[in-house]
């Protein structure tokens, strides 16, 4: 047996320290206090000093409870009878269910070879323009919402998770509200996934430290699945909880703050936890969706701004809807070339048309008199957002191309998009006729078709005899 | 030094405090023994029996009491054949055979040599014995890929030497002596195919250090035409997250004109290694023919890794770059994210209670950046042949904000400053280097008196635009607003690139300076326009045109058939024609 002691020399916030010898740095001990046993963790040494952190918290703890050195790290169980349950940060269940001791794993483990990773290649579809046309999810993918309190942020990663075809969906909550979890439990259970499911369940009034464990415990879990072969998505809301309670242990522990009082290892501490996403070469995947929400609004806070350098890509989450600028994935080169070839030519094309309404608007707002140029922006602006960026819409993504390709031909002329001619006559609909089923004639579009077809008039002279041939055989099949 | 021993006294993250006895090199290397684990360490501090150690693994399991094994060496890496196309960890550990080894993870505690010490090498001494030699000297070669692997005498040996013997042509192991030398003090050495030389000194076997002068061919038409860089040179990408440091990077990396690349991910993701590691080695060299991973060396330590090592990571690098350079060759070090070396700095330096900077960097934050951007450089070797380093490293500032102690301490000590803007970004104008706010000290290729053009038009061009922003498009004049056009007309056609276009994606310098030429000649001339819906019409459709000449093909039909239908496009609208002169010349390229 290990030995027991029953003198804690110190209590300073959640941190005790006794005096003990032979004991192994982040080494795991039991508290024996009068609300019950805690696990603590070693976070120092120094001679016979060991500082602990107290899971549970220091409140409560007498200088003369128990502690008992364990001999091993954090540890969760990893079993096929995890799916389904929930559990809190200590790992104790939440569920009333049985307590599961089987299999014990360390969490936090060594980070993946970078030489066995490999280039994520599978797009994950979500239904959701925003993401699928201008900012595609990919199978592996570390990625986080950054989003004000208040934003529908939960609902929205609930529903990626539902329409992901993914084999198991962890949650880890941290500092989350008790209505927050229960939504996630029941939105789950709405649609039949909580058997596939595993929850890792912070609440604002559990704590402090048990936050800090819940994305390693959840991650650990992943990545055994992930080496069965399993496709894990791995939710992660809020990361900010999870900062703070580093800060307010850092600051415990008397480190040098960095920036507004977080500790100079921010970065490290997050980027060893999202960089567990992974795409195991001959094995499963882990895909990481995570939420940060975002002080004040402020991307420069440290908090974000860490999280950006991290992450690969970030989707912005303002009133309801998810934000062309700024938000970006990363990884979608890897797969958008793949799907449809006109997919990049939308994406770039709409999304610099809508940079320039952003504009417009602004010299609309300053009262100025709008050309006709910014006329046309200002309708696309509208039909744009209505058409794509609502969260409403759920449409998959060649659809939602389409509908892309006919909000540019209702306003525009080609030439003004600034797309390749090679792509304007593959797919601009109306002027070359017959491409647009859902138009009906006589609501409009017949002038458009005429502007369009002058538009294309002139550009083809620019363009070139093939050019112009393809067009008009296209024209005369109509 | 056998009689040196150390017992761990206390552990805080990744610092180890041990007593010790005997004497201790500052940064000399040593090994914290946990159990059958020898984890790699770094002294960084002493103070009376005390010595502080910076730990290049993670610290779990470490007690009180452990051994500290002092190795008598500072870190070093080893040199010599084998190094190119190689994937290393911060440490010089080859990843590929970590991952034979271990598998998917990394496993503490395992260090492997990082050369091939059973590969053969066809050694051809260039060198008779009797020789003088100083160190760094050249005394034969082996064909290392595309290159000739120079063996030299080690970098270390001061003062004269004489060779006493030298190996016969043919084939020898790294740890194979290949020469024997001696100095007039009679002490002897032995030179083998490798040699170790301690990463945070600088190699200086060469004469004398030249001014970088000549520009080095990125492809990339922003760089090289507003803000050029020279060969061993250095520049630093300062910008946001998602404004595109690394791809700009990336793209360097494959198209630059150099011999050898190293490319340090310092505390990067993991996945931005792993595009480069799996795409290089299918991808083509268009100067050799051969394939890019051939000229490639990949030091990385990514953001998860231990954050020691990262520190190192970069040192390890530039060494290697160093090592090559002295082979006369020209050689690209990029370093992606210098931020996250100066951050690993900061974690260690609040680890050691030293008294912070600004933002908690350490106070020799600045000397550091200075001295490993000094390693750059175009230097005359003993032979009298020029090899360099050109050195480019990317910025992460906080929040974006430039006015952050990494971006500053950079700024002071770099020849070209690429600032990535969020703007340029969010409106995806890629590589989205802000014309106006980047500078460069170095000479383009191209026409200075033409680019200083460019630059007066898009600073005019920006100025225009704000003030239409208070007074409105119809406040503004037709000459005014002509002028705010043809500022972004030069962004939209020239300065704007697509990355991921075989054809657009890399600009020759001979093309730039045609492409540059033409474009120049089209903002000088005179336009008529009926009103500003007709101007921005007008330059609507000839961006259109040059978009699409820009994706055609360098000097075939289509090119020249799309430049003569876009200057008589011009021509149609200029009130004198455009340079009738030179039109000729124009529509034959060179």
């Amino acid at each position: 047996m290990r030995k027991v002691y029953s003198r804690i020399e110190q209590i300073v916030g959640d941190v005790i320290m006794v005096e003990a010898e032979g004991i192994g740095n982040e080494e795991l001990a039991a508290i024996t206090t009068s609300r019950g046993v805690s696990l603590a963790q070693v976070i120092r040494l120094d001679r016979t000093r060991v500082y602990l952190q107290v899971f549970a918290g220091s409140r409560g703890v007498s200088t003369g409870d128990q502690v008992r050195f364990l001999g091993h790290r954090m540890r969760v169980p990893f079993t096929e009878n995890l799916l389904g349950r929930i559990f809190d940060g200590s790992g104790r269940p939440r569920d009333n269910g049985p307590d599961l001791m089987e299999n014990m794993i360390e969490i936090g483990g060594p980070s993946v070879n970078p030489a066995k990773r490999i280039i994520p290649t599978r797009m994950v579809r979500t239904g959701i323009p925003m993401i699928d046309v201008f900012n595609s999810l990919v199978v592996s993918q570390k990625l986080p919402i950054f989003s004000v309190a208040g934003e529908p942020y939960n609902e929205l990663l609930a529903r990626i998770a539902m329409q992901a075809e993914v084999d198991i969906i962890i949650l880890g909550g941290m500092g989350l509200k008790h209505d927050d979890y229960l939504f996630f439990r029941d939105t789950l259970d709405d649609q039949g996934a909580l058997s596939r499911s595993i929850f890792f369940i912070h609440t604002a009034a559990d704590p402090t430290v048990e936050c800090i464990l819940i994305p390693d415990m959840s991650l650990a879990v992943a990545e055994q699945f992930a080496l069965q072969g399993k496709e894990v998505l791995v939710l992660l809301t809020d990361m900010t909880n999870f900062s703070d309670s580093l800060k307010e242990l850092a600051i415990t522990m008397e480190q040098i703050p960095s920036n507004r009082g977080y500790p100079g290892d921010l970065y490290s501490q997050l980027a060893r936890r999202y960089e567990k996403a992974v795409d195991f070469e001959g094995a499963g995947s882990i895909t990481v969706l995570a939420v940060t929400t975002m002080p004040g609004d402020d991307v420069t806070h440290p908090i974000p701004d860490n999280t950006g350098y991290i992450t690969e890509g970030q989707f912005y989450l303002r009133n309801g809807r998810i934000e062309p600028f700024g938000s970006l994935s990363r990884l979608k080169q890897n797969v958008n070339k793949a799907t449809r070839e006109d997919h990049r030519t939308i994406m770039n094309s709409m999304i610099q048309l809508y940079a320039d309404y952003k504009e417009t608007l602004e010299k609309q707002a300053m009262g100025f008199a709008m050309s006709r140029w910014d006329e046309k922006l200002l309708n696309y602006g509208r039909a744009f957002e209505e058409g794509m960026m609502s969260l409403k819409v759920n449409i998959p993504l060649e659809e939602a191309l389409d509908r892309g390709w006919r909000i540019l031909a209702d306003v525009f002329e080609p030439e003004e998009t600034g797309i390749r001619s090679g792509m304007i006559s593959k797919f601009w609909p109306g002027g070359n006729g017959g491409r647009e089923p859902e138009r009906k004639a006589g609501d409009g579009s017949g002038d458009e078709g005429g502007e369009d077809a002058g538009g294309e008039e002139k550009k083809e002279s620019a363009d070139g005899e093939t050019e112009k041939e393809k067009d008009s055989k296209e024209n005369h099949k109509t | 030094m056998s009689d040196r021993e150390g017992r761990i006294v206390g552990v805080s993250g990744n610092m180890v405090v041990a007593e010790f006895s005997g004497d201790v090199m500052q940064n000399e290397l040593a090994y914290a023994v946990s159990g059958k684990e020898e984890l790699k360490a770094e002294v960084i501090r002493v103070r009376g029996n005390l010595v502080e150690m910076q730990v290049f693994e993670s610290t779990d399991g470490l007690r009180v009491g452990d051994a500290i094994r002092f190795s008598g060496g500072l870190l070093s890496v080893s040199l010599g054949p084998g190094i190119l196309a190689q994937v290393y960890d911060g440490l010089q550990n080859p990843l590929h055979l970590l991952a034979e080894e271990h598998g998917f993870f990394l496993k503490r505690g395992s260090y492997l040599t990082p050369l091939d010490e059973e590969k053969k090498w066809e050694f051809n001494p260039d060198i008779d014995t009797g020789s003088r030699v100083q160190g760094g000297d050249w005394i034969g070669w082996v064909q290392e890929g595309i290159f000739k692997h120079r063996i030299m005498v080690p970098f270390a040996l001061d003062g004269d030497w004489k060779i006493k013997k030298i190996a016969e042509k043919g084939s020898y192991r790294v740890e194979d002596t290949v020469a024997e030398l001696k100095n007039s003090r009679g002490d002897s050495r032995k030179v083998t195919l490798m040699q170790e030389w301690p990463v945070k000194i600088p190699i200086t076997a060469y004469r004398e250090k030249l001014r970088p002068k000549e520009p080095l061919i990125t492809k990339i038409r922003i760089v090289d035409t507003i803000t050029p860089i020279a060969r061993g040179g250095t520049y630093c990408i300062p910008g946001p997250f998602g404004a595109g440091k690394t791809v700009l990077q990336q793209i360097t990396s494959r198209h630059a004109e150099v011999d050898i690349v190293v490319i340090a991910a310092c505390g990067e993701r993991a996945g931005e290694v792993v595009e480069t590691l799996r795409e290089f080695p299918e991808l083509e060299d268009p100067r050799t023919g051969r394939s890019l991973m051939e000229r490639t060396i990949i030091i990385c330590n990514t953001s998860s890794m231990p954050v020691a090592a990262r520190e190192s990571s970069v040192y390890t690098a530039v060494t290697i770059a160093e090592y090559y350079r002295q082979m006369g060759l020209n050689v690209l070090l990029l370093a992606d994210s210098t931020s996250r070396w100066a951050q690993a700095m900061r974690e260690m330096s609040g680890r050691l209670e030293e008294i912070p900077g600004e933002e908690a960097f350490p106070a020799y934050l600045e000397s550091r950046i200075a001295s490993f951007y000094e390693r750059a450089g175009i230097v005359r070797l003993n032979d009298n042949s020029i090899g360099s380093i050109t050195i480019g490293g990317t910025v992460s500032p906080a929040g974006g904000n430039f006015e952050e102690p990494v971006t500053q301490s950079t700024l002071k000590v770099v020849g070209a400053f690429l600032g990535l803007s969020r703007e340029r970004s969010d409106a995806r104008k890629y590589p989205s280097v802000d014309p106006l706010d980047s500078w460069s000290k170095y000479d383009s290729f191209i026409d200075s008196g033409q680019v200083q053009f460019a630059r007066e038009l898009l600073f005019r061009s920006s100025e225009i635009d704000q003030m239409m922003k208070v007074v409105g498009e119809e406040g503004t004049t037709l000459g005014d607003f002509v002028d705010y056009l043809k500022g972004d007309f030069i962004d939209d056609v020239y300065l704007q690139q697509n990355a991921y276009d075989k054809v657009e994606g890399a600009t020759s310098a001979e093309r730039q300076t045609h492409v540059f030429g033409v474009l120049v000649r089209i903002l000088k001339s005179e336009l008529k326009f009926e009103d500003k819906d007709d101007a921005r019409h007008f330059f609507q459709e000839i961006r259109q045109d040059f978009r699409n000449w820009n994706y055609a093909e360098w000097e075939t039909d289509e090119f020249k058939e799309l430049e003569k239908k876009l200057l008589e496009k011009v021509s149609a609208k200029a009130e004198a024609g455009i340079g009738e002169e030179s039109d000729e010349k124009s529509l034959q390229p060179n």
